[in-house]
Order: C-alpha cells, then sequence, then structure tokens
C-alpha cells in the first residue's frame, strides 16, 4: 500500500478554539468547491437577471428573457385549439345524426362534450349529469325527456335554452296554476289523479280518483294527452312513468298543480359555446344512456 | 502508558495502486474463458432470436416493450399488473445469491459478475497491445510520452470503446426491434434515447472496466457487503495452506532450507490477482474468488514437484482438521448443509409458484369500477340501472369477442353503453374500457334492496375462457 504524503500535525493551521484539548482545525475548502460555489452565486445573479425575479410594489421584474408561466399556458391552449381546430370543424359541419356513426367524432365529441359539461351543466344537472330533484333539474341518465331525446331535440334545447325570452327558437311551455282556476276540492281531485297514473305513488285519497276523471279530461289533456304520457312537443311530461322531474309525492304534487312550475334553462348557443362545444356536449349527453 | 498518538495525521484519501495482472492459464482460468464466452453470448445474441407471435405481435423473443408496457420472452408475456412475476424472480435472484454465497463463497462475483467479465475481456485486450505484467509495468514507468506509449496507449483505449460500444449497442435491441433498429442506428435515424442510452454505457463500460475496476468492487458495490454475511465457515472460498506453505522462503538449496514449507514466496498468486492482494495473508475483503491464484500456484508447485493445492478452495472448517492431520471434509459436505437446503428449497417453492401462476393464469380478464355518481337511475317503467367502469383486458394475439354476463339475481340483465347487445370485440393485446348496464326490473328484489353482491363474468366466445369480479348493485331501497 502506498503512503500518502502526510503533512506534519503541527503544519496545520487551527482556529485557535480550543475545548478540552481539542483544537479546531482550520482546513480550508478544496479549490474546486470554492470555484463552484462562487459560480453558483454568479449563475443566481445572472438568474434573477434573465427570469421574473425580484418583487416590486405591483409585480415583480419580467426578466429579459421574458419568460411567464401565464403566457406558457396561453400558447400551449391555443396549440390545442389548433390541433383540434379540424376536427372541431368536422364536428360543427357533418349533420347531427352522423356523428353517431363515425367513431372517431363520437369518441372525442363525448370526451370534448364531458369537459363542457362540467364547466356549463354540472351546476344544475349535477357532475354525474343525475340532476337535482329538488331544483327540478332533471336527471339526464334516465331515459324521460320533456322536449325529446334524440340529438337533435337535445341540441336544439341546449343552444336556445328553455323558457328563454330573448330567443323565439327557446323551448317555451307554461302550465296555468291551477290554485287560480279550479276550487280546492278539484285541485284535491286532480292530484290524487295523477299520482295513480304513476307506477310509483299511490294515491293518498283513492276514491276521489273516479270522480277526478271529468276534472283531468276538461284542464289537463290539452298538454298531458287523455292517457297521461304528455306531448313533446309542448314539453309536457309524461305523468305514466316512474320518473318525478319535482317529486311525485303527494305535497308536491299538489304544489305543482297549484302553482305551477317554470324551470329555465339559459341557452349555451351564442356568446357562450361554440356550434362545435354545443355538438359535443349534445353528444356526451345523448350517450349518457338515455338517448334516443 | 505509551503515547499512541500518530506520528501522521490518518489521510481520508487512498490512492489507487495500479495492478497489473500477469497471464495465468490453468482449469480456472479456461472455466473462466468459458463462462465469458457464454455469457456474452448470451448477452449479444439474444435480441437477435426471433419468436413468431402472430401478425399482432412483436417476433422478437425477448423484448421489453416501454412504449406499450409489455415484456415478451418466447412463449411468455408479462403485462404490468403481473410485475409480480418479475418480483417473484428477483425473490429467486436474492434467495439463489444466498444459495451459492453460502456453499461457494463469492462465486458470482469471481466468474459471472458483468464488472468481473468484462474487466476481465479489458485485460485480455489490454494484454494482447501493451503485452503481459512486465512490458505494462514498463511502460507504466516510462515517464516520457513517446510515439510507442501513445501509440499503445490510443490502440487500447480505442478498442476499449469500440467493446463499450458493442455493450451499449446491444443493451438497446432489448428495447426495440433488434433488426429494425440496427437499421435506424446505422442510418441515424433511430431515437435520440437509443444514442444516449448507447453513450452512456459505452462511457460507462470504458472507466468501469478500464480504470476502476476493482475498485467498484471494493468501494462502490453493496454485493460484497451482503454476500459477507452469507459466508460461514463451511463455505468454500479461496484459502492458502498457511499451515503447509510456511514458513515461506526463496533459497530451497541454502541452510535451514529443509526448515522451510511449501511456499517458494515466488508471488506468482500475487502477480496474477485482478485485485491487488496477496491472498497468503488470509481471507480479505477484496477477494472475490476468482481462483487466479490457484492456477498460478498450482502451475509452480507442478514445476517444483510439490503437490497441488497450495492455494485451493476449501473451507474455513477444513484447517482445524488439516492441522490435526486429517483429510478436508468432502467437498459435497461443504455444500450439502442444512442452510443450503433450506435456501433451496425456498427457492424452488417461489419458482414452483410462479411457474403454476403462469400457467393457471387467464388470457382475459377485467377490472370493475361501479359509477357512484349517482349509485343509481331509475327509469320511466320504474326499473333501477346501475353503471360500471369495466376494462376489459384481452391478451390474446388477435382480437376476442368477450361476452358479459352477471350472476347473482336471475332479474338483473347487462347491456353496454351505446349498444343492445352484451358482447363486444375486444382488439388484440389491449385492454378496451366499456360503460356496462345492469338493470334490474321494477319491483324485482334487486331493485328494491339497499344493495347486494353481484358478480360480473366475462367469457371468450372464441374458447369459453372465463373470469369474474365481484361488485354491488345498488338498489332504491323500498
Amino acid at each position: 500500500m502506498a503512503k500518502q504524503p502526510q503533512k506534519k500535525k503541527e503544519e496545520y493551521e487551527t482556529t485557535g478554539h480550543e475545548w478540552d484539548g481539542i483544537k479546531e482545525l482550520n482546513t480550508p475548502l478544496p479549490r474546486w468547491w470554492l470555484w463552484t460555489f462562487y459560480i453558483t452565486i454568479v449563475w443566481a445573479i445572472l438568474y434573477t437577471i434573465a427570469y421574473p425575479a425580484w418583487p416590486g410594489i405591483k409585480s415583480a421584474t419580467p426578466g429579459l428573457l421574458g419568460w411567464s408561466t401565464r403566457a406558457n399556458v396561453a400558447a400551449e391552449i391555443a396549440q390545442a385549439e389548433q390541433a383540434n381546430a379540424a376536427i372541431n370543424e368536422r364536428l360543427a359541419s357533418v349533420e347531427l345524426t352522423a356523428i353517431t356513426d363515425d367513431p372517431e367524432l363520437s369518441s372525442y365529441a363525448a370526451d370534448a362534450g364531458a369537459a363542457v359539461f362540467k364547466t356549463w351543466c354540472a351546476q344544475c344537472h349535477g357532475s354525474g349529469a343525475a340532476g337535482v330533484q329538488a331544483g327540478g333539474y332533471p336527471n339526464l341518465l334516465d331515459d324521460a325527456w320533456l322536449w325529446g331525446g334524440t340529438i337533435e331535440d337535445i341540441h336544439t334545447t341546449i343552444a336556445h335554452g328553455i323558457r328563454n325570452e330573448e330567443d323565439p327558437d327557446a323551448r317555451w311551455s307554461q302550465m296555468p296554476a291551477f290554485g287560480e282556476i279550479l276550487p280546492p276540492e278539484e285541485v284535491e281531485q286532480v292530484v290524487n289523479y295523477v299520482m295513480s297514473l304513476s307506477p310509483s305513488y299511490e294515491p293518498k285519497d283513492p276514491s276521489l280518483v273516479e270522480a277526478s276523471a271529468e276534472v283531468y279530461e276538461i284542464n289537463c289533456v290539452a298538454c298531458h294527452l287523455e292517457d297521461g304520457t304528455g306531448d313533446q312537443f309542448q314539453g309536457a311530461p309524461n305523468l305514466t312513468d316512474a320518473i318525478w322531474l319535482y317529486g311525485g309525492d303527494y305535497q308536491t304534487v299538489k304544489e305543482t298543480v297549484v302553482n305551477a312550475r317554470f324551470g329555465i334553462m339559459p341557452p349555451m348557443g351564442g356568446a357562450d359555446l361554440s356550434e362545435a362545444e354545443i355538438r359535443a356536449v349534445a353528444t356526451y349527453v345523448h350517450q349518457l344512456g338515455g338517448g334516443e | 502508558m505509551a503515547n499512541t498518538e500518530p506520528e501522521t495525521a490518518p489521510s481520508l484519501y487512498q490512492a489507487r495502486e495500479p495492478i497489473f495482472p500477469r497471464r495465468v492459464s490453468g482449469k480456472f482460468r479456461n472455466l473462466k474463458w468459458a463462462i465469458m464466452i457464454v455469457t456474452l453470448g448470451i448477452y449479444y445474441v439474444t435480441p437477435w432470436i426471433r419468436w413468431d407471435r402472430g401478425p399482432e405481435l412483436p417476433d422478437q423473443a425477448v423484448l421489453i416493450d416501454l412504449a406499450s408496457r409489455r415484456f415478451f420472452f418466447f412463449w411468455i408475456e408479462i403485462w404490468p399488473h403481473e410485475f409480480y412475476f418479475i418480483a417473484g424472480l428477483l425473490v429467486m435472484a436474492g434467495l439463489g445469491l444466498f444459495l451459492f454465497t453460502s456453499a461457494m463463497g463469492r462465486v458470482w462475483c469471481g466468474y459471472t459478475c458483468p464488472q468481473t467479465v468484462w474487466t476481465d475481456l479489458f485485460m485480455l485486450v489490454e494484454r494482447w497491445i501493451e503485452g503481459d505484467r512486465n512490458a505494462q509495468l514498463r511502460l507504466h514507468r516510462q515517464e516520457k510520452l513517446d510515439f510507442r506509449k501513445a501509440r499503445l496507449r490510443l490502440t487500447k483505449w480505442a478498442l476499449w470503446l469500440l467493446i463499450g460500444l458493442g455493450t451499449g449497442g446491444a443493451w438497446v435491441f432489448y428495447f426495440a426491434d433488434a433488426p429494425t433498429l440496427a437499421r435506424d442506428l446505422v442510418t441515424l435515424q433511430a431515437h435520440p434515447v437509443a444514442y444516449i442510452t448507447m453513450l452512456i454505457l459505452t462511457a460507462t463500460t470504458f472507466v468501469f472496466g478500464g480504470f476502476a475496476r476493482e475498485q467498484i468492487c471494493i468501494y462502490a458495490c453493496p454485493w460484497p457487503r451482503i454476500q459477507a454475511a452469507m459466508l460461514d465457515e463451511d463455505s468454500l472460498v479461496v484459502g492458502y495452506r498457511e499451515w503447509r506453505g510456511e514458513p515461506r522462503g526463496k533459497h530451497r538449496k541454502a541452510e535451514g532450507a529443509e526448515e522451510l514449507g511449501d511456499c517458494i514466496d515466488c508471488m506468482a498468486c500475487v502477480n496474477v490477482c485482478p485485485m491487488g492482494i496477496d491472498i497468503r495473508d488470509g481471507q480479505q475483503m477484496e477477494c472475490i474468488t476468482c481462483a487466479l491464484c490457484i492456477d498460478a500456484c498450482d502451475e509452480v508447485m507442478e514445476r517444483i514437484g510439490k503437490p497441488r493445492g497450495l492455494i485451493d478452495y476449501m473451507a474455513l472448517t477444513d484447517e482445524e482438521r488439516e492441522r490435526a492431520g486429517k483429510p478436508p471434509k468432502p467437498v459435497w459436505k461443504h455444500i450439502f448443509r442444512p442452510r443450503t437446503v433450506l435456501y433451496t428449497t425456498l427457492w424452488a417453492l417461489v419458482g414452483i409458484g410462479l411457474v403454476v401462476a403462469l400457467f393457471v393464469r387467464s388470457d382475459i380478464g377485467l377490472t370493475v369500477a361501479p359509477v357512484r355518481n349517482p349509485i343509481y337511475v331509475t327509469m320511466s317503467d320504474g326499473a333501477i340501472r346501475n353503471t360500471y367502469d369495466v376494462r376489459l383486458r384481452n391478451k390474446h394475439g388477435e382480437a376476442r369477442q368477450i361476452k358479459l354476463a352477471v350472476a347473482g339475481e336471475p332479474e338483473l340483465f347487462v347491456q353496454l353503453e351505446g349498444t343492445p347487445y352484451s358482447s363486444v370485440s375486444v382488439p388484440a393485446d389491449s385492454t378496451s374500457q366499456q360503460r356496462v348496464y345492469v338493470t334490474a326490473p321494477a319491483g324485482s328484489d334487486a331493485a328494491r334492496a339497499d344493495s347486494i353482491d353481484i358478480r360480473l363474468w366475462i367469457e371468450d366466445t372464441a374458447n369459453g375462457d372465463r373470469a369474474y369480479k365481484d361488485t354491488v348493485f345498488n338498489g332504491r331501497g323500498n
């Protein structure tokens, strides 16, 4: 084994500190270490000049390179939009019914639509699209549709909205508040009649059902039809299915009959969403499990 | 008390002592050549073996396809979720190390470790260019850098670099189709990662094999430290029969020569050692048991007419017996011990488990995630529908039609989203995510229950293979 040339002990410089006979050696740092340290200092100063660093009152120094995370995100978004431009144009121009026949287009539309839905629709319809019965926001997963469940119907509803006074193409229906028209006993009768139509609820007072047929005939048939299945063109709900927009229990049905309901959906066309986005979200809603 | 303070402060840095091992021949050297040829052969040839798996799958016998997350090994294909096979192999490798180390010491280090094999190869080149030990020493001591020294050095380094390039070059072929990649590499069209990997491996091979050599074993590698704990007094290690060799002496004709042992102090064992140690000093951390000193000493013993085996494979327990004049234990008694039997049993159990797992694993599979937002949907006829995100897996080399069914409640029925069907075609060697609806008719037990346990079955319609996953069906709870 080679012996290293080693310094004699007394050649070591000490800091002059001594505790119980133990001296602190003053051992200088290796030169490469020291230089690396100086270089990092210079590097750090140059870095703060090149990149945003020094804080000011309102903002930080922008840095000579003009680098900014915000600009990077904007550039990435622009790039993504650029990349999707062609397929978005195709989505906006094909026949609505042709979207589902094109696997690439429908898969793109469903994914893009899911993102649009989370941004614009989930507030009322819920992130899972199951709606909120207490607020009268319909469940979009089931097979009951107030205004039709074909992709064209869904597209029209989304684009123009419901009870949107500024758009003549908007869905519009108006149920009278029967509390102001019918005497209380007839209201009672018709509530029980409506409950008897649905498979999911029993009427509160079955004895009233038979007598109320006449009241229903006069007041409700025009929209809800004779058999109670509802006229979709007028947005009249089907009263014979198991699905209730606001609830099918006695109290809720009575409130619906007395005061009527006027749910509103804002139009998504125009300023808010592009045609491609509306079609995407229509495709998404259509493929949720209830589309016709 | 005497002043124990050392004269000089200890240095924390140990300069490397250059080692110039002498060429040696003998049975262990021949064994090591053979092992080098076999291991390097396996390393270089394996990526070029073809294995037909059909049109949809790669035809390379051994391929680590990182991009599509597949590992192909002849007829075996491993997916990421089957990583336990790799874990099992690692457990087997660990137990194998325990077994071999407790039986035969650092046999891995001495014969098969890539560091040893490549260093051996580099030393071969070195001897070929610069000559044997003495010539190398002369060249090393010659301070003047004349034309000859420069030429020899440059030639040696160039050859080392070529070997390094070959090492890194072969490595990348395990990760892509070898013939395609080879063509791309030559025409400079391969992915930069391939070139970068090759460059890094070329550099590490060059440095580790050419310059770092035994320092890797002594300072960098954790293996020797672990192995040291595996050795016991019955493990076979390379040792010096000190009771036979000592006192050593050169002058056989001198007075008192009859007192001397068999060791003639010729330094042959030291000169051939790639680790630069003297085996006669006893067991040492640096010794990788490459057995070259055995070859060197046997050659000398042969020449001076003494029995071979002054330096030999032996166990520490043999020492006492031999000192007492008894023969050493037979080799099989050193190897066949409760400890090694236990390691072999464990090793075999893991191996059998893996093989069984390999044969019983299904070529189709599924995962099921119930959609909980919302937990169920009421349909207009009062039926209750649950939705599941099902991922179907097809490991076959061609597309398979997979049929879904549900067990647990007779009324339940299954339907794939967007279709009226309960079966779907899954492309070859891939997974496919499907939304699956399970519906309970109005008024059925499942529709009225809070939640019931169900089992989703899938069946490969081509060969009847089946697999299942248990999940729950949520009813309306009234």
